[in-house]
C-alpha cells in the first residue's frame, strides 16, 4: 500500500498487452524486477566480461556468489534502517563511524575486560559482546535522535557531526591500536567455512522458507475472500509460488554446492579423525551466518514497516508531518526511536563486520555510510520522504556490492572503481525519477 | 435552536489567548457551541479563526484561557487528548498523508489491529470501504495513494475520517473551499444530517450565504479578537460582511 504504485487499478477498457496482463494478474512490482534485472545485467556482465579477458568467468561461480552474500550482509543490514531514516526525511551520515566505534567497544569487551572475569574462551562472552556492541550502537543512534527532534538540529548536521565525533572516539578509546583477535564464537558471525550451516542446515532454511512462501499466498487468499477484495486469478498464485520457492531452492543449491575450501577441509578431517575418501572429501558451506542475520532482519523489518502502527507511522510522517503530528503521532518521540533503530542495527552490523575481519580497527566501516545511503536510495527509498521498501534497499546493497566484486575481480583499480560506483549512484536516482514519472 | 440554553452546552472556550511571537493571535476570545448546533466562524484570512479552532483541536496549547467540555474544564494538549473528548477536525490543508492509501489517512493514529497486534489492512480496508459509500459513493480508489486523488475525493477521505469516529464535537476549517458545486451540496447535506443527529459544528468558511443558510450563529472575528456572535436570523449578510470589514456590527452600534 505505502510502496510505488503499483500497475493495477487500470481503466480496463484501455487494450492491455500480454505482458502487462501478466504483471497485473501476478500483482509483481515493476520496480522490484527492474532491479532484478538489473542485477543479472552486472553478474552476467562482469562475468563475460572477464571470460572474454581472462579467458575466465569468475563472476557466476558459488565460490564469488557465495562471498558476494557475506560482504553484502554488512551494508544489507544497515541499509534496511537507513530506509526508515530516508523515508521520515532525515538523512544519517554517522553509522560508518558509529559502526568502528561499536567495533572498537566489542572489541575492548571481548578481548581486554570479559576474560578477565569470565577466563578466556568462556562460552557467555560472544553473548554478552554482541549484545553490548548493540546498546552501544542503540544508545548513540537515540542520542542523535534526540538532538535532531528534541533540540531541533538538523539530522544532516548532528550526523556529520557525529560521523568525526565516533571515528574520533574509537581512535581514542583503542589508543589506534587493532583489537585481535575476537572470541572464536564471534568470529562465526561473520561467515567463513565453520560460520555456515552447512547442507543440512540450509535446506531446512530453505523448506522453511517454501512452506513460509506457500502459507503467505494461502492466507492471503482466505483474507481477501473474507473481505470481498478480488482474487489474483489461480494461475498466478501458482507462478508465484513456483517463483518463490524455485528462487529459495535454486539459493540452497548454489550455497550448498561452494566446497570447503581443501586445507580446511583437512584441517577438519584431521581433527574429527574422518578419513578423506580418495577423490576429496566436499563439505558443503551452505548459508553463512551473516547472511541469515541479513535475512532475519530484512524479514523482521519488513514486518516493522508494514504490519505495525510504527512502520505505519514512520510512512504517514514521512509523506505529511504536520498530518502525522495532527492525527497524534508523538513524530519527535518516533524519531528518537528511528534512530535508534538505526543504531541498533549498525551495532549489529558491526559484529557481523568485525567477526568476518577476526579484529577491531577503528577505520573499520569507513565510508560505509555512503555505500549504505546509496543502498537505500539505488532500492527506491526516496529522498523526498515517504517512499523505500526494505527488499529494495537490500537488493540496493547487492547492486553495490556486486559492481565492488565485478571490478575487483576483472581487475578495474580502486581509483576506476570510485568512479564506476558514484556514476551508479547517480545514474540510479535518475532512472527512479524516470520510473517515477512514467508511473504517475 | 430555540432551547439550547436550556442544555449544557458542548463547547465552551473561555477568554483564550495565545500570542505567536509577540503577536496576539487569539486575543480573550469566548465562544460556546450547544448540541445540534453550527456555529460560523467568520473573519479575513489572519483574523485567527484557524488558530483558535487549532487550540480545540489539540494542534496549539493556549497560553491562557479554559475550554470547557460538557460543563466540566478539560486538559487538551494535545491531538490525541482532543479525539478523547470526541472532537474531530477536518483541517483546511486536510491534514492526509499523500504517500498512504484512503483507509491509511482514515485511521492514522487509531489503526484497528489484529489479535497479534500488526495493522488490520484488510479490515480497515472494508471499513472505509462502508463509510466512503454512504459518503461519496463513487469513490472507488481506495487502494491508490491520495495523491492521486481528487479534490474532492480527498475531502470525502478527510470528511470520512471525522465521521467514522462518532465525534461528539465537530470542526471544520473551510470543507467546501476545494470543492465543486455538486460536491458542496453533498457536504452542506452531511453538515445537515450530522447536526440533527446533536453534533456541535464550528465551521469556518468565508461565503457568507453558505453560513448563512448552514449556521445557527455566527461568531466573526478580526485581528484576533471577537466582533460579536450573531443568531443568524437576527442579522443580514451585509451586517456580517460589515462586522468582517469594519469589524463592528451596525445594528448593535445604532441601537
Amino acid at each position: 500500500m505505502t510502496q510505488t504504485p503499483s500497475s493495477s487499478g487500470q481503466s480496463p477498457k484501455r487494450r492491455e498487452s500480454a505482458v502487462s496482463r501478466f504483471l497485473n494478474a501476478t500483482e509483481l512490482d515493476t520496480r522490484l524486477l527492474g532491479m532484478v534485472a538489473a542485477l543479472a545485467m552486472i553478474w552476467i556482465g562482469f562475468h563475460f566480461f572477464g571470460l572474454f579477458k581472462t579467458g575466465f568467468g569468475a563472476f557466476l561461480t558459488p565460490r564469488n556468489l557465495w562471498n558476494l552474500s557475506v560482504q553484502t550482509a554488512s551494508i544489507g543490514i544497515m541499509a534496511t534502517g537507513m530506509v526508515l531514516v530516508i523515508v521520515t526525511r532525515n538523512i544519517d551520515l554517522s553509522v560508518g563511524s558509529i559502526l568502528g566505534f561499536c567495533a572498537i567497544a566489542m572489541g575492548m569487551m571481548q578481548v581486554h575486560i570479559l576474560p578477565q572475569y569470565l577466563g578466556l574462551g568462556h562460552p557467555a562472552i560472544w553473548i554478552i559482546t554482541v549484545i553490548f556492541g548493540m546498546a552501544v550502537g542503540t544508545v548513540i543512534g537515540a542520542l542523535h535522535g534526540w538532538l535532531i527532534a528534541y533540540l531541533a538540529i538538523p539530522a544532516f548536521i548532528v550526523t556529520l557531526g557525529g560521523l568525526l565525533v565516533w571515528r574520533g572516539a574509537a581512535f581514542l578509546v583503542a589508543r589506534g591500536e587493532t583489537i585481535s583477535p575476537v572470541d572464536s564464537t564471534f568470529a562465526l558471525l561473520g561467515g567463513g567455512p565453520y560460520g555456515a550451516v552447512g547442507a543440512m542446515g540450509s535446506w531446512i532454511v530453505g523448506l522453511i522458507g517454501c512452506a513460509a512462501v506457500i502459507y503467505m499466498i494461502i492466507a492471503g487468499r482466505r483474507k481477501r475472500k473474507t473481505f470481498g477484495i478480488p482474487q489474483r486469478p489461480v494461475w498466478a498464485e501458482y507462478f508465484l509460488s513456483a517463483l518463490g520457492c524455485g528462487v529459495i531452492v535454486g539459493a540452497v543449491l548454489l550455497v550448498n554446492s561452494y566446497y570447503w575450501p581443501r586445507g580446511i577441509v583437512r584441517a577438519y578431517a584431521a581433527e574429527n579423525n574422518i578419513e578423506i575418501p580418495e577423490g576429496g572429501l566436499f563439505i558443503s558451506h551452505g548459508f553463512a551466518i551473516p547472511v541469515l542475520i541479513l535475512l532475519g532482519v530484512g524479514i523482521g523489518m519488513t514486518i516493522l514497516m508494514n504490519r505495525t502502527r510504527f512502520g505505519r507511522y514512520v510512512f504517514a510522517i514521512g509523506g505529511n508531518p504536520e498530518a502525522a503530528k495532527l492525527a497524534g503521532i508523538n513524530t519527535r518521540w518516533m524519531t528518537v526511536k528511528i534512530f535508534a533503530l538505526m543504531g541498533l542495527l549498525t551495532g549489529l552490523s558491526s559484529v557481523v563486520a568485525s567477526a568476518r575481519l577476526g579484529s577491531a580497527t577503528n577505520a573499520l566501516g569507513t565510508l560505509d555510510e555512503l555505500y549504505v545511503i546509496a543502498a537505500a536510495v539505488i532500492g527506491g527509498t526516496s529522498l523526498a520522504g515517504g517512499v523505500g521498501t526494505i527488499y529494495g534497499a537490500i537488493l540496493g546493497a547487492f547492486v553495490m556490492q556486486s559492481l565492488q566484486t565485478g571490478m575487483v575481480l576483472v581487475g578495474f583499480d580502486a581509483a576506476m572503481q570510485q568512479i564506476v560506483v558514484g556514476s551508479v549512484l547517480v545514474l540510479a536516482v535518475y532512472l527512479d525519477n524516470q520510473y517515477r514519472r512514467a508511473s504517475k | 435552536m430555540s432551547n439550547s440554553e436550556q442544555k449544557t452546552p458542548l463547547v465552551v472556550l473561555r477568554n483564550i489567548s495565545i500570542s505567536f511571537g509577540g503577536i496576539k493571535a487569539v486575543d480573550d476570545v469566548s465562544l460556546d457551541l450547544y448540541p445540534g448546533e453550527v456555529v460560523g466562524l467568520l473573519g479575513h484570512n489572519g483574523a485567527g479563526k484557524s488558530t483558535l479552532i487549532k487550540i480545540l483541536s489539540g494542534a496549539y496549547e493556549a497560553d491562557s484561557g479554559e475550554i470547557w467540555i460538557n460543563g466540566e474544564k478539560a486538559e487538551i494538549n494535545s491531538p490525541r487528548d482532543a479525539r478523547d473528548y470526541n472532537i474531530e477536525t477536518i483541517y483546511q490543508t486536510l491534514a492526509l498523508a499523500d504517500n498512504l492509501d484512503a483507509a491509511s489517512n482514515l485511521f492514522l493514529g487509531r489503526e484497528l489491529v489484529s489479535r497479534l497486534g500488526t495493522v488490520d489492512d484488510a479490515r480497515m480496508e472494508a471499513e472505509t470501504r462502508k463509510i466512503m459509500a454512504r459518503l461519496n459513493p463513487n469513490f472507488k480508489k481506495l487502494k491508490e495513494p491520495v495523491s492521486a486523488l481528487s479534490g474532492g475525493q480527498r475531502q470525502s477521505v478527510a470528511i470520512a475520517r471525522a465521521v467514522y469516529f462518532n465525534a461528539k464535537i465537530l470542526i471544520m476549517d473551510e470543507p467546501t473551499a476545494a470543492l465543486g458545486v455538486h460536491e458542496t451540496a453533498m457536504v452542506a447535506d452531511l453538515i445537515k444530517e450530522l447536526k440533527a443527529q446533536g453534533l456541535g459544528i464550528f465551521l469556518i468558511s468565508h461565503d457568507t450565504r453558505e453560513m448563512m443558510e448552514l449556521c445557527d450563529r455566527v461568531s466573526v472575528m478580526k485581528n484576533g479578537q471577537l466582533v460579536g456572535t450573531e443568531r443568524v436570523e437576527d442579522v443580514t449578510e451585509d451586517d456580517i460582511l460589515s462586522m468582517i470589514i469594519l469589524g463592528k456590527n451596525p445594528k448593535r452600534e445604532a441601537a
